[in-house]
């Protein structure tokens, strides 16, 4: 019986079976960020164990709340700043070369096809796109992960969505992933690896792959995962070019991570999106969608383009696109966040920050920000927002808020219209 | 080891998320003490009244997925410094779960069927649980009314709960 890619995975770093079903597994990188990790660093300190298994495999940014809003999160940077100098952890990402965990470090290079990762923010399942087995965790496994460099969990059961079929025009990675969570449901992939295949998912850019395995955990998956090949070699090109030959060689090394012709799956999921629309959620489950259409009617008071999800360079343009030389409606706060300093910097230099400034958007720095409402962007009472982000629950972007969840081009088209609409490129 | 028996607060509905056991705004405290008055503070569930309904509570019962969306361990921490150390549902998310295990608490499933009649049956009434943790039993009571209900948890998630987490645990073999 042949294996699927997680498995292989499991397999390469296996350390221990402390009971049936539970693997324990090496880690190739465990990352950190200022609101899950201070907590993991005090434990540690109390308990008179405040060492890290390697210092190199460990990434740490504040991204949460950054510049810090107040007193708690300040020294919430400064015990996650203090701890990456004490333990000598150069990869520390702190303001001004800071940025989304989950934009930042890949494109730093920190995660290779076949790595195991951890990390205390649920989606850490990003890096899955990479051919890499990603879980958010908690406080605690991320706490043993620093000090042990290891990790529990159950053996993968794999679901494969082979994702096939003609995609129209304007609808993007975050209508297919929506799409996939509507079918699967909020559970449908509890305990389960989700592995995105077929000819869409191989004609994905790498931003694009992160945005489909980024909200495997919306669908309750431990992790979503991509094959890698050439597009992930090349992604990865200069910081694998010292360890290949050619990308050739990069890509023959990572292909013995690909699942086997006869690997078990728990399901295969063939998923055909040539009939898909742009799609918005409605309710607070993101596996309440519906297509933009039938949501026509809905205002919206704050329109938001950023986070882990959808604030990386291919999402600004595609918004830029639909912005360049349209006003937003005057009853929109429109709020855009580039995911990292060097996202920030291409927008910068292509232009698109000035489209978004004519058209009216406030520009953020790069934070998580908006999306979980913990520090800026935040809704009042009774308010809307379209926005790009992975999460509409009650509450998420502040009490009595409303969030409907979307794609970039979705998102422009609403800051300009002021209501929930399609993009100008969607033409069904 | 903790305390795993008490009375029940039933949380009737599916895919309660962390954001609803405790809001990403108080993700800025440093400690688990100061999570305590806003337990389930933005739950949605009709007439649920968070601050008086806890009160003296020590087991949830509910339905699915619960503990789904953000991986924060806030919300376990939420629950134990409000003395809940075991949440009985028909599922978690993955990661809730993990977190209850490795915080030396417990999350249990239990059957569908299981969950609706200790619902049909105890629900809205003062109801006390008693774990036997050496039986797996459950024994629910509420004046006239009287379960007992078989569970299950694997031989690792026990050794957490006897060891009092997963730091302990790991750093004594790894």
């Amino acid at each position: 019986m042949g294996k699927t890619i997680a498995e292989k995975i499991f397999d390469a770093h296996h350390v221990d079976n402390p009971a049936e079903d539970i693997h324990v597994i090496r880690l190739d990188a465990v990352f950190c960020h200022e609101i899950t990790t201070p907590m993991a660093i005090n434990d540690l300190v109390s308990r008179n164990k405040d060492h890290v298994f390697d210092p190199d495999k460990i990434k740490a940014v504040i991204d949460h709340v950054t510049p810090a809003k107040d007193s708690k999160t300040a020294e919430q940077g400064k015990i996650l700043r203090d701890w990456a100098r004490r333990h000598n952890i150069l990869d520390f990402f702190d303001i001004g070369r800071n940025g989304i965990c989950h934009a930042l470090f890949p494109e730093k290079g920190f995660v290779y096809p076949g790595f195991t990762v951890i990390m205390g923010d649920s989606h850490t399942c990003t890096h899955g796109a990479f051919g890499a087995f990603a879980a958010g965790v908690g406080t605690t496994d991320l706490e043993v992960g620093i000090l042990k460099g290891v990790c529990a969990f159950h053996y993968p059961s794999t679901i494969k969505i082979d994702i096939s079929g003609q995609m129209s025009e304007g609808v993007f990675a975050k209508d297919v992933i929506l799409s996939v969570i509507g079918r699967l449901g909020v559970n449908g992939a509890t305990n389960k690896v989700l592995e995105f295949t077929g000819s869409i998912v191989d004609a994905m850019t790498m931003e694009s792959r992160m945005t489909l395995c980024n909200m495997a955990v919306e669908a309750g998956a431990t992790s979503g995962i991509c094959f890698p090949d050439m597009t992930t070699v090349e992604y990865l090109w200069e910081f694998i070019k010292n360890e290949y030959s050619d990308k050739k060689e990069a890509l023959d090394d990572f292909n013995r991570f690909l699942s086997d012709a006869d690997a078990r799956y728990d399901q295969v999921i063939e998923h055909d999106v040539s009939r898909l629309e742009p799609l918005v959620t409605f309710g607070y489950k993101p596996d309440q969608v519906k297509p933009v259409k039938e949501m026509e009617a809905i205002k919206v008071d704050q329109v938001y383009i950023g986070s882990c999800t959808n604030g990386r360079i291919e999402d600004l343009r595609v918004a830029a696109h639909e912005l360049k030389g349209q006003k937003i409606s005057n009853s929109v706060r429109g709020i855009v966040s580039p995911a990292t300093p060097k996202i920030y910097r291409q927008a910068m230099e292509e232009g698109i920050l000035k489209i978004f400034l004519d058209a009216g958007f406030c520009i953020t720095n790069p934070t998580c920000g908006a999306c979980l409402g913990m520090s800026n962007g935040v809704l009042a009472q009774g308010e809307v927002c379209a926005s790009t982000t992975n999460r509409n629950f009650n509450g998420r972007m502040g009490k009595g808020g409303m969030v409907h969840l979307v794609s970039p081009a979705t998102a422009a088209a609403t800051a300009i219209a002021g209501y929930i609409t399609n993009s100008k490129l969607f033409k069904g | 080891m903790k305390n795993f028996s008490g009375k029940v607060l039933f949380l009737d509905r599916n895919d309660i998320n962390t954001d609803e056991i405790i809001p990403a705004k108080y993700l800025s405290e440093i400690s688990k003490q100061a999570l305590r008055p806003y337990l389930l503070e933005d739950i949605k569930i009709d007439g649920f009244m968070p601050r008086t309904d806890i009160q003296e509570k020590s087991v949830i019962i509910t339905k699915t997925n619960f503990g789904c969306g953000s991986s924060r361990e806030h919300a376990a921490w939420a629950l134990e410094v409000n003395n809940i150390n075991l949440v009985i549902a028909e599922s978690f998310a993955r990661i809730f779960r993990q977190n209850m295990f490795n915080c030396g608490m417990m999350a249990v499933e239990l059957p569908a069927k299981t969950i609706d009649r200790i619902f049909r049956d105890f629900a809205g009434k003062e109801t006390y649980l008693e774990t036997n943790l050496k039986k797996n039993i459950f024994i629910i009571t509420a004046n006239e009314h009287h379960l007992e209900v078989s569970f299950s948890i694997s031989d690792f998630d026990r050794a957490l709960v006897m060891t009092g987490g997963w730091v302990e645990y790991a750093d004594s073999k790894y």
